[in-house]
């Protein structure tokens, strides 16, 4: 892994992929903006921003209806961006992929869908203690409905999933476990693939949150063999409204449709609706047609990097802000997992993220302060919220260094 | 002193720093220096939730004014909290429903009133409000 380091940050052309992020070079504050909320939102590159661009300026027109060739060619479009999709996350099928708003809705249609079908009194939904709201509160509002039970995996005190705890919580009631692949505000990578076979050593299917591990990782369906996998195309360098949920043909035909309407039928009468095959029978309406485009634009971008490299350096960029964060006095990173994503939270003694996250601002820095959607880990740790920094590989050692002045001088203000 | 001048005089205070960091010192200083709440309001019914920093204010009525204490977990916070309790704290009712509070933007701290999650502060002013229309109909 040494070795990777080394080459990450010498073979990656830093310099050329922050000049294809039109944003990068735009000033805050009268400062040049330094970007350290990528665990939010990611910035876009101009590949992505001319996908969406061209849609409107030419190819704009309903897809999956129409006869003329505007609505023959971007339906093609459309679809090819299914298939890009599909090969990135290495889909048995193309069908396995629905676009959606974002990991929430896929969580959601998930959680409603799966649970009209398979979920009823007593049964048990396993989570864990480092999951963001949205794989929290679909599953809490499914057990109200049903009378089923949640159940959830413990941490440790660095911020990895007691594995121990997990299998002895799966059991013959357990009919779903839904686990965050990277934790957005420790950055633990969780070991998926051993949840999953697990799991599916007792016939319990997985649901991942991958949100916060698509622009870090490849999340390989078919070597993972989870059954749903969610996330948002945002996070990962495309725009904002569109996600996606993975899952597999077996569990996708066996659930119920979420949303129905425009789109997802075969024939209507007023006595009975045939449902069309997947993917359409999970896309009601019009869908954010640029935004699947403009999501198939981020990831042949991304892919020409390589996430490989892109691991190797943010690992860089994390173990050398790391090094420098723990000699700050007072100073106390909140999740130091052994397998870690680009991502620090930490809080200051005495001092309250949000006027950190303030005066930062005021310097041009961008991080994120607060709770980060996960209330219920804040309790486990027993604080009110971090600073988060957590960096892409468009993001420098030299941007660092910035942040790290910046924080020393906010700490020396607001003591 | 009226809400209009007390308004001035801090627009005033604030225009001697022409730099951000003077102008959030000096705020940061008037967070520390604000007269603490009584602990026994620092409750959850006095609570004024922000996202991320909270906001704990309770006011008194006193000889037909309102008199308001507070205070914040966020010092930055706690800091705009002291400059609203002087504009507003010991005026009538009806000064204060009538308050236009135009000097956040004169010493450019809009951003801490912009209706985002982040903090307490816009519902802090619209519970000031809000106690101050509720002692107006007692009264």
């Amino acid at each position: 892994m040494s070795d990777s380091k080394i080459i990450a940050s010498e073979i990656l052309p830093i310099q050329k992929i922050r000049a294809d992020f039109p944003i990068l070079s735009r000033k805050i504050n009268g400062k040049t903006l330094i970007y350290f909320d990528n665990g939010a939102t990611s910035q876009k590159p101009q590949v992505v921003i001319d996908a969406i661009d061209t849609y409107y300026k030419n190819q704009n027109a309903n897809i999956h209806r129409g006869v003329h060739t505007l609505s023959q060619k971007i339906t093609m479009a459309y679809e090819n961006a299914r298939t890009t999709i599909q090969k990135h996350l290495n889909a048995e099928h193309a069908h396995e992929i629905i676009f959606t708003k974002g990991t929430t809705d896929s969580i959601n249609l998930v959680a409603s869908s799966f649970g009209k079908k398979f979920i009823s009194s007593g049964d048990e939904i396993i989570i864990s203690a480092m999951e963001h709201h949205s794989n929290i509160l679909p599953w809490q509002q499914l057990c109200e409905e049903k009378g089923a039970i949640l159940k959830v995996v413990p941490i440790n005190d660095e911020g990895e999933l007691v594995m121990e705890e997990y299998k002895k919580l799966l059991n013959e009631k357990t009919r779903m476990v839904a686990i965050t692949h990277i934790s957005n505000v420790l950055g633990t990578i969780n070991p998926v693939k051993e949840i999953i076979e697990l799991a599916h050593a007792k016939n319990i299917p997985v649901l991942v949150d991958g949100a916060q591990a698509v622009p870090h990782t490849l999340a390989n369906m078919q070597e993972l063999d989870c059954d749903f996998y969610c996330f948002s195309a945002h996070k990962l360098f495309g725009p904002t409204g569109v996600g996606i949920l993975y899952g597999k043909e077996k569990w996708l035909n066996a659930i119920p449709p979420y949303q129905v309407g425009g789109g997802t039928i075969k024939t209507v009468s007023f006595d009975k609706t045939e449902y069309a095959d997947l993917p359409l029978k999970f896309e009601a309406g019009t869908p954010h047609i640029e935004g699947g485009i403009g999501l198939a634009a981020a990831i042949n971008y991304v892919n020409e990097i390589g996430l490989d490299n892109i691991a190797a350096y943010e690992h860089e960029l994390l173990a050398y802000a790391t090094e420098a964060l723990i000699k700050i006095e007072g100073l106390k990173i909140i999740g130091t997992a052994k397998n870690k994503a680009s991502v620090i939270s930490f809080i200051v003694e005495g001092l309250h993220p949000f006027d950190i996250g303030t005066i930062l601002d005021q310097l041009g820095i961008a991080v994120r302060t607060g709770h980060h959607c996960t209330q219920p880990l804040m309790q486990c740790y027993n604080i009110q919220g971090t600073v988060r920094a957590s960096f892409a590989f468009y993001n420098t050692k030299a941007e660092i260094d910035e942040f790290l002045k910046g924080l020393e001088r906010a700490i020396k203000m607001l003591k | 002193m009226t809400i209009e001048e007390t308004e001035q005089e801090i627009t005033e205070e604030f225009e001697l720093f022409d730099d951000w960091m003077g102008k959030y010192e000096h705020l940061i200083d008037m967070g520390k220096s604000l007269a603490m709440i009584d602990e026994k309001y620092k409750t959850d019914d006095k609570i004024i939730k922000g996202c991320q920093s909270r906001v704990w204010m309770h006011s008194e009525w006193k000889d037909g004014k309102i008199i308001y204490t507070a205070d914040s977990d966020a010092i930055i916070t706690k800091g705009m909290v002291a400059l609203m309790i002087r504009v507003l704290s010991n005026h009538t009712p009806d000064e204060i429903i009538n308050a236009k509070l135009e000097f956040v933007e004169k010493i450019g701290l809009t951003q801490h009133l912009s209706p985002t999650r982040s903090n307490g502060l816009v519902s802090m002013i619209k519970q000031m409000k809000l106690d101050a229309l509720a002692y107006k109909v007692q009264s």
